[in-house]
């Protein structure tokens, strides 16, 4: 049986995991190798790496980032933030990571989900949405692009079913008005584009404790979660949070 | 030429070469990554080495097949580099040889992906998509468990049935021999995760993505 996927996400700039992690057992907690190590050792399914500045100067720090974990860590890894073409795609995958997340630019520029999608195969291509809930309206939800700053005037149920379309393996779903909150993830949104699509949805923002994770996996119909601050400041370990949920009836890898 | 024939020539390639000895070549055509295949292989211990033309896989003595992207594209790239014949000359001489993901589709007859193309054509069957009808995610992403039909296949050495191992595709094959079904896995329906036939072996899963299950495989067909 497919498990769900439980993600650790880290946060890059600079080739500095940004915030900083709180692993008492590394010695440095802010070099997003020894993250990704750590999350190895715990048993994480995929891991995240989020380039949040993504300028050109931070690429080959970004592009270093990935061939050193590609290097030590035997899993799945994705990469994302800043992607604008095949040729980033193509960077980041001889880089070793095997996903590339692409989220401003594809809204742009579509064709590039095919592009990426025919050069390098769907299995690659995560599409990245961030969605913030229009006031008033029942369920509807507004895509925003540029790190979640401009409103992209596209409904994400909407996008969702065109990024299918258009060839992306995979969605990844951030609601903007959980995130950072810790009171939980959208259940609503992640249910409404998880039976939109017939392609994977990893739900992210508002992992605050265990119920949470459970909770849009379960009712939220995702096939996967992202988590940041839960892991890294040591408040729970990628076993605990597995063991909760099987012991919910959720089927995962321990 | 016959198959034991073509051994002594390899051999006799061998001795007289001993510098042109590669442990274990990956195939290199074109197709992506093989940095992840390459790092896992040496990891295990593995001496490993990218070849791109028949030469290089013909001094081979190990042999591995990855893959990303399209059935077809694959197909063109290796006949494009004049390696269609020598991979199968390789896997007829009996030496041990590893297909990963497209690499293990590769090897079948013909697939739904690209409709007309001749596969390597190793194995009897053909490759299927995941059906539309079934209420599924696809690609299927992630860690399914393996169901051992041949326990006793070298490659799953220290391995328990029942593993977790890394999956990422949309087709499948479908080997029309049920003795070549080495593992198989659950997604909607039962499928061949894993076929095993002499020293040939080919997995959908990527051991390379598989944490230690998958590097213990690894380390399984080094170690042969």
């Amino acid at each position: 049986m497919l498990t769900k996927r439980i993600i650790p996400c880290l946060d890059v700039t600079n080739g500095r995991v940004v915030k900083g992690t709180k692993f008492l057992e590394l010695r440095d907690a802010g070099d997003p190798v020894a993250c990704a190590e750590e999350y190895n050792r715990q048993g994480a399914d995929e891991l995240v790496f989020l380039d949040i500045t993504a300028s050109s100067d931070n690429r080959r720090t970004m592009v270093d980032v990935v061939e050193r974990t590609a290097d030590c860590c035997f899993m799945p890894v994705t990469v994302g933030g800043g992607i604008r073409s095949t040729g980033d795609f193509r960077i980041m995958l001889n880089a070793g990571a095997d996903k590339v997340s692409v989220n401003t630019a594809a809204i742009f520029h579509p064709g590039l989900i095919k592009e990426a999608a025919i050069r390098f195969g769907s299995q690659c291509v995560v599409v990245a949405i961030d969605a913030k809930r229009v006031p008033g309206a029942d369920g509807r939800w507004e895509v925003y692009t540029h790190g979640g700053r401009k409103p992209a005037n596209l409904d994400a149920v909407e996008w969702a079913k065109k990024i299918e379309s258009l060839g992306g393996g995979e969605i990844l779903l951030t609601s903007m008005d959980a995130d950072g909150t810790k009171a939980g993830y959208d259940i609503e949104l992640t249910r409404a584009v998880s039976e939109a699509v017939r392609i994977p949805v990893i739900a992210s923002g508002g992992a605050g404790e265990l119920a949470h994770l459970c909770r849009v996996l379960d009712e939220g119909k995702a096939d996967a979660v992202l988590a940041a601050s839960i892991f890294h400041f040591g408040q729970y370990k990628v076993a605990d949070v597995k063991r909760h949920l099987q012991a919910q009836g959720i089927p995962v890898r321990l | 030429m016959r198959s034991w024939m073509r051994l002594i020539l390899n051999l006799e390639f061998w001795i007289l070469n001993p510098e042109s000895m590669i442990m274990i070549a990956l195939v290199d055509y074109g197709m992506g990554n093989l940095r992840s295949v390459e790092k896992a292989l040496q990891r295990v211990g593995g001496k490993v080495r990218a070849v791109r033309d028949a030469g290089g896989v013909a001094a081979a003595q190990r042999l591995v097949l990855p893959g990303v992207g399209a059935f077809g594209d694959c197909m063109k790239n290796l006949a494009a580099q004049g390696l269609v014949e020598s991979i199968r000359d390789f896997v007829r001489s009996g030496r041990p040889f590893l297909g990963i993901c497209l690499g293990y589709q590769l090897l079948f007859e013909e697939s739904e992906e690209t409709a007309g193309c001749a596969g390597l054509g190793l194995l009897p069957g053909n490759v299927i998509r995941f059906p539309a009808g079934l209420p599924l995610k696809v690609p299927q992403i992630g860690w399914n468990n393996l169901r051992f039909r041949r326990p006793d296949c070298p490659l799953l050495r220290g391995v328990p049935d029942g593993s977790h191992v890394y999956f990422v595709h949309s087709y499948f094959p479908c080997p029309a021999e049920a003795s070549d079904v080495c593992t198989e896995t659950d997604y909607g329906m039962p499928f061949a995760s894993m076929v095993w036939r002499g020293r040939m072996f080919a997995c959908q899963f990527h051991p390379e993505k598989s944490q230690d299950v998958g590097l213990k495989m690894l380390e399984n067909f080094v170690q042969l």
